[in-house]
């Protein structure tokens, strides 16, 4: 199969902050991503990924509150970069958020993993938050497969 | 997510099935312990072989249980054979409380 390898494409989904709608959400970026064929285990880290953030904005931007989340995927060449955005209560301490164990709501059995799990499973992950305003998280992960079968 | 539950000798077998985030996890971590709190089985034996996802959301599960079992003087147990979930607890480093196996058989050996 002959592919424009520079194409590019885009997509974008918002809805409630439900946690029934964390599996919505990854399996959709997922089903977007396979445009680039990735391979199997490519696609377990990419849903991953998403599953983290999404329910993460859920959890802790509006802690069960109803909220908008927003998804956005952007396909290019052989990359995916993906941004998940609530408008929730924003983190005070990027920092300490970020490493690994810590966890604001042990009392719900968070692993205090998400962000570990985000950085190990993409090859970048950034985070902006501000109180009150809300996070943004993107991360993107090239796939290593096209290069391959071209 | 589905989730059988079967009892043998000293050791609750909970079988997974389907996809473990933190949405399914709540019902997850509900079913085990009311069953768990119910009975007198003291160790735990999770069995992940047939889930087709899992998130940070089952190292909490996992972890939750752990605790529990200690309590009781007991311990949990995980049967998993995809490198996928394999790779994730490795992250967690929690195969150094919890040990795990190929098969139920060798678990319940342990
Ligand atoms: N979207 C968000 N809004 C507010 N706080 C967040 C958000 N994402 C992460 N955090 C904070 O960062 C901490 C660590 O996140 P994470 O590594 O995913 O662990 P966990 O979700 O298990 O607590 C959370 O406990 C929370 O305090
Ligand atoms: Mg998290």
């Amino acid at each position: 199969m002959v592919r424009k390898n520079n194409d590019k494409n885009y997509m974008r989904i918002e809805f409630l902050s439900k946690s029934s709608n964390e599996s919505f959400a990854r399996v959709v970026v997922a089903a977007f991503a396979s445009q680039l064929d990735p391979t199997i285990e490519e696609l377990s880290d990419i849903k991953t990924a998403v599953s983290e953030a999404v329910t993460n904005a859920i959890i802790h931007g509006y802690e069960y509150k109803e909220g908008i989340v927003v998804v956005e995927a952007t396909l290019e060449n052989n990359r995916i970069d993906i941004v998940v955005e609530d408008f929730g209560k924003g983190i005070e301490d990027i920092n300490k958020a970020m490493e690994p164990f810590y966890t604001s709501k042990p009392d719900l059995e968070r692993s205090g993993m998400g962000f570990t799990v985000m950085e190990t499973f993409m090859d970048e992950l950034e985070v902006e938050s501000e109180v009150n305003k809300g996070t943004r998280v993107r991360m993107s992960k090239t796939f290593k497969s096209l290069s391959n079968k071209e | 997510m589905q989730l059988t539950i079967d009892i043998v000798n000293d050791y609750m077998i909970v079988k997974l099935r389907g996809e473990l985030d933190h949405h399914t996890s709540e019902y997850a971590r509900k079913k085990i312990d009311q069953r768990y709190y119910s009975n007198n089985s003291a160790n735990i034996v999770l069995d992940l072989r047939e889930l087709n996802f899992m998130d940070s959301a089952g190292i909490g599960l996992i972890m939750g249980r752990y605790k529990n079992c200690i309590d009781r003087n007991g311990k949990v147990s995980i049967v998993s054979t995809s490198p996928y979930i394999n790779r994730m607890l490795k992250m967690s480093g929690i195969q150094k409380l919890v040990d795990i196996y190929q098969t139920i058989e060798e678990a319940i050996k342990g």
